[in-house]
């Protein structure tokens, strides 16, 4: 009794505090923004600074303006890479999101048999490092001792050719998938099951059969999970590297030096040292992800709320 | 479908309908549908399991997914931890540093931000927030370049701090505890503590952090993965092995194996991979009811 009306209490005296300009909470965030400044403000603020500036064989550093920008922009290495990589996006990501929302959903069907080894099982990959992952997959693609060369030998003729140009994005997209489907999957299933079960009695009462419950209940509840799984997605083939510059040790004429945006940054300053180019085309993919990123979220939500 | 019985009340209907809804059946289909998924996620992992137990020559020769004529696993193991005078031992500590310094340090960091910013209003929270969801989206690749310059401006590349201090930001697990701590700490408790004379550092750390432990752990184990698997940010920064994590050093290895004077090392990227794996797929397994449910409880408000 006497404790419910000293949370009343306390209640209405939360808004007096709040005018007195309660400084209280900075002390629980100020660790992390002092941290968040110097190693992600200050990188950007340095990035965009560099970006401006240019390195001449002579009279050192000089000031250029946007120059460095109108040459990203006329840079056809540059285009090709963020073609590649759009290309890669617009196939891999709704394949990859399409299995896992398969498998989230047979899993929040109740109708499997050893539903939480499946769970663990598929999500498994997710632990693997990225470059572990990628000689894991390097291996098994190769035609040394690789399944790939079994294969190939089973059939008698070299059909399988992983490392081809024609075939090369189709085998980073499948090692990608392979690590990241487990995980979309648990973030749909997450999802899932937060959805009052009435929602499916009633709609049981309605007569509706689980293709209906899929369609109609199940994922248009999962419409939030799905535009946050596409947006790290797309994030991440933006941002693709550690796969591709793996592979290109076992298939280095056919991936080059800037095959995706992020080799190419890298490859311009630690082999070219071409720090202020390459601090342009780190800002310039930087914001046309972010603008992509933006324009999903703005799109899912609107839909969402129509 | 399953309703037959129009005279009984809805809720009888339904129950008699749970019993013959083809929902509750198990469904073979389904299952071999997902055996399919499972083969597809496991059997990488077992071809790297049964290569770690082969000699170099056996690789070549045999099969891939069946063992070789001789069954290596602990030469390799051994080869692998004194290849160099056991320079993987070393990559290995390095790694543990990384993971206990960085994401234990994001963990922290994130977990006392998230909870401010949850249960106080102070001035410039706004401003706060639009800068933290602005830099989710900025990809941290790009940040990379950027930051290897500041850092080789003031000596920090080739030390572990290059590692450790762009690790121990997470706005991902930021958001993650704020929302968690949104429904996990009620407020009126917090006001009793406050009734009752204590710190808000001690009302923290004895009452709220217990509530918020399995976010905290979600946001640990990703950020333990993350660390485990940073493989762009130790390319760029280290340049000397002694300080290499276990991603970087093996992709070393492989690297090696190819080029003029190529030195094959494949068993011992092989064996190094799989006991690079084995630390983090452990921690996975056995921390599974906490990250699974602080993973529901943070797509809730997505």
């Amino acid at each position: 009794m006497t404790s419910t009306s000293i949370v009343r209490l306390a209640q209405r005296a939360t808004p007096a505090r709040r005018n007195r300009r309660d400084w209280r909470g900075w002390a629980f965030v100020a660790p992390f923004m002092l941290v968040f400044l110097a190693m992600i403000i200050a990188p950007v603020v340095y990035a965009i600074g560099l970006s401006l500036f240019r390195e001449q064989l002579f009279g050192g550093t000089v000031f250029v303006g946007l120059n460095n920008y109108l040459a990203v922009f006329q840079d056809a290495k540059f285009w090709q890479a963020l073609g590649r990589v759009t290309l890669f996006l617009v196939v891999q990501v709704p394949i990859m999101l399409a299995l896992s929302l398969t498998a989230a959903l047979a899993l929040d069907s109740a109708r499997l048999h050893g539903a939480a080894f499946f769970r663990i099982a598929i999500f498994l990959p997710y632990a693997v490092p990225g470059v572990v992952a990628a000689l894991i997959w390097g291996f098994i693609y190769g035609d040394q001792f690789g399944l790939t060369a079994g294969i190939n030998d089973l059939l008698g003729a070299h059909v399988l050719e992983p490392f081809s140009a024609q075939a090369i994005l189709g085998s980073i997209g499948n090692i990608v998938t392979w690590e990241f489907m487990g995980y979309n999957m648990l973030i749909f299933y997450a999802a899932l099951r937060v959805v009052p079960s009435d929602i499916y009695e009633a709609a049981e009462i309605d007569g509706a059969g689980a293709m209906r419950t899929v369609f109609s209940i199940k994922i248009p509840a999962l419409r939030g999970a799905i535009v946050i799984a596409t947006i790290f997605s797309i994030i991440g083939s933006f941002q693709l590297f550690n796969e591709p510059n793996l592979l290109k040790i076992l298939s280095p004429n056919v991936i080059t030096s800037y095959f995706t945006p992020n080799m190419y940054a890298y490859n311009l300053s630690f082999a070219g040292q071409q720090f202020n180019y390459a601090a342009t085309v780190a800002i310039v993919m930087g914001v046309i992800t972010a603008v992509i990123a933006y324009v999903v979220q703005l799109r899912g939500s609107r839909q969402e709320s129509i | 479908m399953a309703v037959t019985a129009l005279a009984r009340s809805p809720r009888a209907q339904l129950r008699a309908a749970r019993k013959r809804d083809p929902r509750q059946r198990r469904s073979v289909v389904l299952t071999i549908v997902m055996a399919l998924f499972v083969l597809y996620s496991v059997v990488p992992l077992l071809w790297l399991i049964i290569n770690a137990t082969k000699s170099q020559p056996d690789l070549y020769s045999t099969f891939g997914l069946w063992f070789g004529k001789d069954f290596t696993l602990f030469q390799n193991i051994v080869d692998t931890l004194t290849y160099r005078d056991g320079i993987f031992v070393k990559w290995f500590g390095n790694t543990l540093l990384y993971v206990v310094v960085g994401a234990g340090g994001a963990t922290l960091l994130a977990t006392v931000a998230g909870y401010g910013l949850a249960k106080f209003t102070f001035p410039g929270k706004r401003a706060v927030f639009a800068v933290i969801l602005g830099a989710i989206a900025v990809p941290g690749t790009a940040l990379a370049v950027p930051t290897f310059l500041m850092f080789s401006q003031v000596g920090l590349t080739n030390t572990p701090w290059a590692i450790i201090l762009p690790s121990l930001i997470s706005p991902f697990g930021l958001y993650l505890i704020w929302t968690y701590t949104i429904d996990a700490v009620p407020t009126e408790l917090l006001e009793a503590a406050r009734m009752d004379g204590s710190g808000e550092f001690r009302t923290f750390f004895t009452i709220s952090l217990r509530l918020l432990a399995p976010g905290v752990v979600t946001v640990l184990l990703f950020a333990i993965v993350a660390t485990w698997n940073n493989y762009f940010l130790p390319l760029i920064m280290l340049s000397d092995p002694t300080w290499y994590p276990l991603t970087v050093g093996l992709s070393q290895w492989s690297a090696q194996a190819t080029g003029v004077a190529a030195q094959p090392i494949y068993n011992l990227v092989i064996t190094g991979s799989l006991i690079t794996i084995i630390p983090i797929v452990a921690v996975f397994l056995l921390l599974q009811r906490y990250w699974q449910s602080g993973l529901a409880a943070g797509s809730v408000k997505q």
